[in-house]
């Protein structure tokens, strides 16, 4: 609260960022986690809720004749221009927010602050309700040819790895060991989906320490183990999801990629996302075009093309796609990782996983994923997200590209998976709230220290909410197909929903996704009470006949 | 001419069709006056029946005696033909090139179709003028039917009865009409019923360079106008086209002879520029590189979505000023027969709740295209393929659709109909087997005897199957007006078109059959539950004993 220096300034306006509408006027509030506007210019009561922490930027800008503007933008694309009278008041609002926005430390974020009245038990539970490992299970771990190992359990092996791996049968302690030490940050290859079907497996690591000649015998073991557990194949492929520039830029850092001739029977190819900071660039650029004030179309198309935004969740997808065919069709198993293997590959790898596996299309299977590619696989959300004040060369949009992928394919296949997009608007909206303690932490260890005892978890929150993240349209008959969704270039659309997700005017105005869900819980809500009506009329009408025994049938019927 | 002389071989075997998406069938290829036939002759196999209207362009080629023929539709699609022997190829590919470019109106396709359909009511006698006109009558006494144009002699583009304010009498039509471009002096387009405001529209006055004024057509629209209040004049073309215009004895209403008047220039391309836009967005959709730069760039520089944009800017622009700022509008362009049809039909399809029903959509392509003299036959004489050199053809109409498109998914539970019914008119006005958009006037329409001699398109919509086909099942009706977003975030690439043939439907239609299926079953329980409650309520007033233990 000490940062609080005017918790209330009356008389602001509220722009509208795109045209010029009459202002809203109404009251700002600070508190202790929220910047609030309340309308008062209206006669509804109309609110804006912003999190501070949500807050990427703010901006006062140089005073005009309406009064000082402070430009307020957010991490889930958010925008709000505020008109403050007082340059003082707006100073205040301005520092407060400043420092609010970018909380010194974890402990902080909102996380630590919120508490939705839930005892000791519920919370403790809360954090059991989604189980990376037992994904493996349903896999069909341990078997013939996998199993799982702890031999991380103390993060000895690799610190930003979870403490339970999957690794081929045929690995000894030895091989892990020394292969660890022959990738980058001794993030090993392990396993991130297998595939019964083919037997197939993905399996993720960071790049090797290869430089220009190095070589390591055991890390060569590793991989012939993986290309092992997969007898049917006589190859297995090593995908490196740089540019291929990039990777061999590594090599003289005494990094690199994998040598073919020293590695038996890998098929080894780039496939080429760009790096964080050309993400983050290209999102600044698209969020650029976002603002245009009324641009025409040429300019609009133009700074979509320029921004490079949709080349690289094309690239993304590609790469996904490529994978998903390596293991359905080619039935071969893969070995992907970028430098360190918690960005690209993260993506790439969950993204294969939704493609092969109709799990992973359901609205526990996607908690299932992100928990397992990106939370346990030490994704670096904290850093990525900026969560906390911190280099802002480590903020970039990774995790938003997947999201956006996953909608891309829900575009192409309406009827495929079980969520909608407004799950998935919802996860990326927690991902940078600091809400809930999931996305907080850059690994499983730094979570373990505090989050599980001080915060809760999202995931059963969304779980209690699913009615309205399910897709009407979802048909459980897709069965085990394996999506292959067509990437050409105009297949790829600008995600309205997302970046322009506040900006209700460009939104259709008639929504068929609610109108669907609407009709499809007002099929059990409304028959309740009629349910409620009918049922005590049955023992009191037995005798009264057939019309009455028709009545109750039809409700039963409906009422199931 | 008979048709036999232009098919040198009727009938090859063994041709093999190759289409995307789609299996290949093998059979055997007719040709027949009017159409490409291909059939497996076995059961349960699609034939494909392909009008020769609808192909724009083919290609040949040849590899050893084995030819292929890439024939390209004007609906867009691209099917192959492999031909087993060169001579029998060459003959098919040269019978198609003659077949699908006659020129000749009496040997169209329309002319010999003999419908397979029962037909209840006969789509060229339900939208008739007077009919429209009994509706405008029971709002307004301001407004009366002229048919100073009986004889299409005052203009030849529009219909012998127009409506006009009542106290301009045919005289002063007459003088108005010599100062208009093309004959087309100021008509009624809509009436706004909200308000009493009205949309006109005409061809551009022949002001010419040195400022001519024609006292006539000042009092027609003066008329229309409430005293005391101003009206606007759009000019769908810049002020600089306009300016221009001058030079060719046209030109536009100047703040001196029309002082009630505020005249807007929009930029609505003229047609010769939006064929190209057509041809370039099609090349840009058949683009088979995976560059992601280059496919926006090309979508770019086709312009099509400005096109769009712009369009349904103006039509917005006319709705706000109706609506909004209550003053009656009067919008031209050059002619009046493309760009200013655009606006004043989509304006209309945002103020007029009836005009996104499937009746009042049909009325409203009829009265605001049809009869308003829209040159069909000109405009859509070839698509994006056709290597020949484009004339007079223009995608105003295609783009309309596009427009109502982009307002249905604004809007998806406000139309009655679904984008299905767009398709289905895209490709009618293309090649069809109906007369409603041959010719390119209603005096062309009528001097050919049409609606005699051929079927009405609106007589194969309007059986109960169609509709139900056309039909939106998320329609509910909605009295309000509705304002599109305009930001280019809002407007899309019309995937059910230009995108139709370049991915499998198979996803996009189990989703939409899936939501019917919603829908059908949502009102089925909707009913019994009503059927339940009236039932009940009967039974408590019927045994009022039961009711106490």
């Amino acid at each position: 609260m000490e940062h609080i220096l005017t918790p209330k300034v009356e008389e602001v306006k509220l722009l509208d960022r795109y045209t010029a509408k009459k202002p809203a006027i109404g009251t700002l509030y600070l508190t202790a986690t929220h910047l609030i506007f309340v309308e008062t210019s209206c006669h509804i009561r109309k609110e804006t809720w912003m999190l501070h922490h949500l807050i990427a930027t703010v901006e006062k800008l140089p005073l005009t004749a309406m009064g000082c503007p402070l430009h307020i933008s957010c991490k889930n694309f958010h925008v709000a221009h505020f008109v403050i009278s007082s340059e003082r008041d707006c100073q205040n609002v301005h520092q407060s927010l400043v420092r609010l926005s970018q909380p010194g430390k974890v402990e902080e974020l909102y996380a630590f602050l919120y508490n939705p009245k839930q005892d000791e038990d519920e919370r403790r539970n809360g954090w059991g309700f989604i189980d990376s490992a037992m994904d493996f299970k349903r896999m069909g771990l341990p078997n013939e040819f996998w199993e799982m190992t702890d031999l991380n359990k103390n993060y000895e092996l690799c610190s930003t790895y979870h403490s339970e791996l999957g690794i081929p049968k045929t690995a000894s302690k030895g091989t892990v060991f020394g292969s660890a030490k022959f990738r980058s940050r001794g993030r090993i290859p392990t396993l991130s989906y297998y595939h019964k079907e083919s037997n197939a497996a993905i399996c993720r690591c960071s790049q090797p320490l290869s430089g220009l000649s190095a070589r390591c015998v055991e890390d060569e073991e590793m991989l012939q183990a993986i290309s092992r557990a997969n007898p049917k194949s006589t190859f297995m492929y090593v995908v490196d999801t740089r540019p291929k520039l990039n990777a061999m830029a590594n090599r003289a850092a005494g990094k690199g990629y994998e040598n073919e001739d020293n590695y038996s029977n890998i098929c080894f190819q780039f496939v080429g996302i760009e790096n964080i900071h050309v993400m983050r660039n290209s999102l600044q650029k698209l969020l650029e075009v976002c603002a245009m004030k009324s641009p025409t179309m040429s300019d609009y198309l133009t700074g979509l093309e320029n921004s490079g935004w949709l080349r690289h969740i094309k690239a993304v997808m590609d790469a996904g796609v490529f994978l998903a065919k390596a293991v359905a069709e080619d039935k071969a198993s893969v070995l992907v990782h970028c430098s360190d293997g918690w960005d690209r590959t993260a993506q790439v790898c969950s993204l294969a996983s939704i493609l092969l596996d109709p799990f992973y299309r359901t609205i526990k299977g996607l908690m299932v994923l992100i928990e397992k590619e990106w939370i346990s696989m030490g994704h670096k959300f904290t850093q990525r997200c900026g969560h906390v004040d911190g280099d802002p060369k480590e903020v970039s949009p990774v995790f938003t590209q997947f999201i956006e992928c996953l909608w891309n394919l829900m575009e192409q296949y309406p009827c495929g998976f079980e969520y909608n997009e407004k799950y998935l608007l919802e996860i990326h909206n927690h991902v940078y709230s600091c809400q809930f303690g999931n996305f907080i932490g850059n690994c499983q260890r730094e979570r373990e220290e505090i989050l599980y005892e001080r915060t809760f978890s999202v995931w059963p929150f969304l779980w209690e909410n699913r009615h309205q993240y399910r897709n009407p349209l979802h048909k459980c008959s897709l069965g085990r197909e394996v999506l292959r969704p067509s990437t050409l270039p105009l297949n790829f659309k600008f995600w309205c929903g997302m970046y322009n997700h506040f900006d209700k005017g460009m939104q259709p105005k008639q929504s068929i996704l609610d109108h669907l869900l609407t009709i499809t819980q007002k099929k059990k809500i409304e028959l309740l009470p009629q349910r409620a009506q009918l049922f005590p009329w049955r023992s009191k009408m037995s005798e009264e006949g057939q019309s009455s025994s028709e009545i109750t049938t039809e409700a039963v019927k409906l009422v199931a | 001419m008979e048709f036999a002389e232009l098919i040198k071989t009727p009938r090859v075997d063994g041709v093999v069709l190759r289409r995307p998406f789609l299996p290949t069938v093998e059979g055997t290829l007719c040709l027949t006056g009017h159409h490409l036939i291909l059939s497996s002759r076995q059961d349960n196999t699609e034939e494909l029946w392909l009008l020769h209207a609808n192909i724009d362009a083919i290609e040949k080629r040849f590899v050893g005696s084995l030819g292929t023929i890439i024939v390209k539709c004007k609906d867009l699609r691209v099917i192959q033909l492999d031909i087993p022997g060169m001579e029998e190829c060459l003959n098919i590919a040269s019978s198609i090139e003659v077949l699908s470019t006659l020129d000749s109106v009496s040997l169209m396709y329309p002319l010999f179709y003999r419908p397979m359909f029962q037909v209840i009511e006969d789509g060229w006698k339900s939208f008739l003028p007077e009919d429209a006109f009994k509706d405008l009558e029971s709002m307004t006494e301001e407004w009366r039917l002229s048919d100073v144009n009986k004889d299409y002699s005052v203009c030849s583009s529009y219909p012998p009865l127009v409506a006009v304010p009542k106290d301009v009498d045919d005289d002063t039509l007459r003088k108005a009409a010599a100062f208009r471009h093309g004959g087309r002096f100021p008509v009624l387009s809509y009436y706004h019923k909200k308000n009493g405001m009205v949309m006109m529209r005409s061809g551009q006055p022949l002001t010419g360079t040195n400022g001519r004024r024609c006292k006539e057509d000042e009092k027609l629209i003066n008329a229309t106008l409430r005293a005391g209040k101003r009206g606007y004049i759009i000019d769908t073309r810049t002020v600089s086209v306009a300016q221009q215009a001058k030079a060719r004895g046209g030109g536009f209403e100047s703040e001196a002879n029309y002082p009630q008047w505020r005249r807007i220039h929009k930029a609505i391309e003229r047609s010769s520029i939006l064929q190209e836009s057509l041809i370039k967005l099609v090349e840009a959709c058949n683009d088979q590189s995976h560059s992601m730069d280059r496919w926006l760039s090309k979508l770019e520089a086709s312009n099509w979505q400005t096109h769009v944009k712009e369009i349904l800017t103006t039509a917005c622009l006319a709705a706000q000023c109706i609506d909004r700022e209550g003053a009656s509008v009067l919008v031209h362009g050059t002619e009046g027969t493309d760009s200013t049809l655009q606006v004043t039909s989509l304006a209309q399809i945002i103020l007029d709740p009836a005009c996104r029903t499937i009746q009042g959509f049909q009325a409203l392509v009829e009265r605001e295209w049809l009869q308003a003299g829209h040159p069909f036959q000109q405009r859509c004489s070839q698509s994006a393929y056709s290597n020949s050199k484009p004339r007079c053809e223009a995608p105003v109409f295609l783009l309309f659709l596009d427009c109502v498109w982009q307002i249905l998914r604004q809007f998806p539970c406000s139309f009655q109909f679904s984008q299905h019914f767009l398709v289905l008119l895209f490709e009618h006005t293309y090649a069809s087997q109906f007369g409603t958009f041959m010719g390119n006037s209603a005096s062309e329409r009528s001097k050919l005897n049409l609606s005699q001699k051929t079927v009405s398109l609106w007589s194969w919509v309007n059986r109960p199957q169609e509709v139900e086909r056309l039909s939106n099942p998320l329609y509910e009706a909605n009295c309000l007006v509705i304002w599109p977003s305009v930001a280019p975030q809002s407007l899309l690439l019309w995937e059910g078109v230009f995108l139709r043939w370049k991915r499998s439907s198979r996803c996009l239609d189990e989703a939409y059959d899936e939501m019917v299926h919603i829908i059908q079953y949502n009102k089925e329980l909707q009913n019994k539950v009503n059927n339940l409650r009236r039932q009940l309520a009967q039974l408590e007033t019927e045994e009022p004993l039961l009711q106490t233990p």
